[in-house]
């Protein structure tokens, strides 16, 4: 990762994909996240770091508006993909998760067989209109994910049936056969081993060059490794933003500090 | 220190000042009573097991000694031919059936001689062993008058109190005599056992028939009920099930959670513990004095027991819904599914296993239920006949399964009592059926995940 910051510096002066102006969440009288602004650069990955409960995952599920499956989460604030609300009334969550795509901490393949987790995507939005194109899909997602060499002779096989680092890359590659501009992750690699964490973390890596990458992470080895920027959160409020290399470096503020240096959390 | 016998080397007195040494070959008191408490609940919880098999035990002894006899029957088998004469001659009479009874008496009395038999017989006694029997003897010549002539052999069903004095049910101590049977007639019947004229055979009319009137026990089936049960259940399924599951999708998987939802949910538990006669006064009211739907008929039975069902498959529907890890659905909402098509793509295939396992048992419960046919009218309703066809299968009276075992039971004759002992193996013959498919189609589709 020597061309980091390199890459940093192009991206820097474009315009980002996501912006969060003012986010305020609730959870019925909880207040979850509070004032967050955050500009999210594309084709990048950017980390969220903070202790448990820090309200990371909670910022990152309002990305795709997943917190609508909970009856007592309220969103304020405005947060743009592209330059459109995606609160607004007339965006419908099916579309907008079409376009963030989401990896869960555990993974969860659809207990069916590895060709209809990743073909049940592109099925649903109907991105294939015979079986052949569908088969490229499947086949050119499966190899983005870097398990086509590993699936190719077994793909009738049951997707729960793999190693758990298998299923989380083919949980990216169900992620990446709906064609999504942002992807976004939630701990992808807390319930792997360090082998399997190594080969995710590769393949989030080769993956920025296509996709907007979101990830949160207990691991702040990880982000460091990952993540050309990083945002640091801390019960709720957004601490800190910018280049990973600054902020494991030259944090300017306190708790950051401390946080990253072990002193909490 | 305990007293056990086992403390190789346990220093008696605490000599060291820090900490008292403990050999773990030694079990203190503590350690003690908690195992004796282990112990003493794990003997309880044997001698509640074995309770229970012990009542099971007796129950299923008592219900197959009971129950068996139903399913036997004692028919009485005479080969005797009526030429064309005596035909027409019994025709002329004035008491025609009398006529053929007469033939028959003979015939017997030539069949005993053959065998050596020397026992006395008149015609009163016949008539208490096999009832009137010239009339099916003269129904049978007359619709098959090419048989006359040649030998047929008859198979009379035997009255009840012969059946029971096989079955031991009647003994000869406890008979008095009656114009149902005498003493003498039992002397009788062993003449015509050894003689090989009085056998017992299955009685495939216990399954296959419909009901008999009370006069008639030896004639009662319970197949035309079982048709009522079959119609009904069809009724229970057709309707509960996708009223059941729909409403279990929706409040488990769409409706928000708030006061409104939370009071259908408590009303859902409530409606569950509902007693069952409730439902019968409901179905009363509604199905046949407002809507005025047919009395007695499987459709009304099926209805009602709808009503006592659907709280059964909402309650179990929703616990296998429930059972559904949120990562399944999170999963698919997050490659951009819409909650109902990761509702019907990917939670309700998985709940499938235990959404049928609640229907079949919701299913065998409805089966069984007794009360609320009291109310509608299929308790007490003889069913003679089975249904003409498929639509008035459901609008025809009839009775069903449970409704015609309590029939039978509260019938005085002793002979329908056993009947309804064999109906009860009927019942519970079908009630297993139905577990049993429930045990298998959920270790079949059970999936891991």
């Amino acid at each position: 990762m020597n061309e980091m910051p390199k890459f940093e510096q192009a991206t820097e002066m474009t315009e980002s994909k996501i912006s969060a102006k003012k986010v305020q969440v609730y959870y019925g009288d909880t207040h979850a996240i509070k004032d967050v602004d955050i500009e999210i650069q594309p084709r990048s990955v950017t980390a969220f770091i903070g202790p448990s409960g820090c309200g990371k995952s909670t910022f990152l599920r309002t990305l795709n508006r997943m917190n609508d499956t909970i009856d007592i989460c309220r969103v304020q604030g405005s947060i743009k993909i592209d330059g459109e609300d995606i609160y607004d009334p007339k965006v419908d969550p099916v579309q907008l998760r079409a376009k963030v795509g989401m990896v869960f901490q555990k993974p969860n393949p659809f207990p069916k067989s590895i060709y209809d987790n990743v073909a049940y995507g592109p099925r649903i939005h109907g991105l294939a209109r015979n079986k052949a194109q569908l088969d490229d899909i499947v086949s050119s997602s499966l190899q983005k994910a870097g398990l086509w060499d590993e699936v190719k002779d077994r793909l009738s096989e049951p997707g729960t049936g793999m190693s758990g680092g298998q299923q989380q890359r083919l949980c990216i590659a169900r992620a990446i056969a709906v064609s999504p501009e942002v992807i976004l992750m939630d701990e992808p690699c807390s319930a792997l081993d360090p082998i399997a964490t190594a080969k995710i973390e590769e393949l989030i890596d080769e993956l920025r060059a296509n996709y907007t990458i979101v990830i949160v992470t207990h691991s702040m080895q990880q982000a460091a490794r990952v993540s050309q920027r990083t945002a640091f959160f801390h019960l709720g409020v957004l601490v800190e933003e910018g280049s990973t290399d600054n902020i494991f470096t030259n944090p300017e503020d306190k708790r950051t500090q401390d946080y990253i240096t072990g002193r909490f959390g | 220190m305990s007293d056990t016998t086992i403390t190789p080397d346990t220093p008696a007195a605490p000599s060291s000042p820090k900490r008292e040494f403990r050999s773990l070959y030694a079990i203190d008191d503590l350690t003690r009573k908690r195992n004796a408490a282990e112990r003493r609940f794990k003997a309880y919880g044997i001698g509640a097991i074995l309770i229970g098999l012990f009542f099971l035990a007796v129950l299923a002894y008592s219900i197959i000694k009971e129950g068996i006899p139903a399913f036997t029957r004692t028919i009485v088998e005479v080969e005797f031919a009526l030429t064309q004469e005596q035909f027409d001659a019994a025709e002329k009479e004035l008491f025609k059936t009398k006529a053929y009874e007469n033939f028959f008496i003979g015939a017997l009395k030539t069949q005993l001689d053959e065998s050596g038999m020397d026992v006395p017989f008149d015609e009163a006694a016949i008539e208490r062993l096999v009832g009137k029997t010239g009339g099916t003897i003269r129904e049978f010549f007359k619709s098959n008058p090419d048989q006359l002539g040649k030998p047929v052999e008859f198979e009379l069903a035997a009255s009840s109190r012969v059946d029971g004095y096989r079955n031991g049910r009647v003994t000869r101590e406890t008979i008095t005599d009656s114009r149902f049977l005498q003493k003498s007639d039992l002397d009788i019947v062993d003449a015509l056992v050894e003689a090989e004229v009085i056998k017992t055979v299955f009685n495939w009319n216990f399954i296959t028939g419909a009901d008999s009137g009370v006069d008639n026990p030896g004639g009662a089936g319970i197949g035309a009920s079982v048709v009522g049960s079959f119609f009904m259940m069809l009724v229970v399924l057709a309707l509960s099930l996708p009223i059941g599951v729909a409403a279990s999708i929706y409040l488990e998987e769409f409706a928000p959670q708030n006061r409104f939802t939370d009071l259908i949910e408590v009303n859902i538990s409530n409606l569950a513990a509902v007693p069952s006669i409730v439902f019968g006064i409901l179905g009363l009211a509604v199905f046949i004095q407002f809507m005025h739907l047919p009395q007695s008929a499987p459709l009304v039975g099926g209805l009602v027991l709808t009503l006592m069902t659907l709280p059964t498959i909402i309650i179990s529907t929703r616990a296998s819904l429930k059972a559904v890890p949120p990562s399944i659905r999170d999963a698919a909402l997050g490659i951009g599914a819409s909650k109902m098509q990761a509702t019907f793509h990917h939670v309700l295939p998985l709940a499938m296993p235990g959404i049928l396992t609640g229907t079949i048992l919701g299913l065998a419960q409805a089966l069984g239920e007794t009360a609320p046919l009291l109310l509608i009218g299929m308790v007490g309703f003889v069913a003679r006949g089975y249904p003409d066809g498929f639509i008035a299968g459901f609008t025809e009276p009839n009775s069903a399964m449970p409704a015609q075992i309590y029939t039978w039971a509260a019938r005085a004759d002793f002979a329908f009592y056993e009947k309804a002992w064999g109906g009860i193996i009927v019942l519970l013959v079908f009630l297993l059926t139905m577990n049993i498919i429930a045990i298998i189609l959920r270790r079949r589709f059970e999936r891991r995940w």
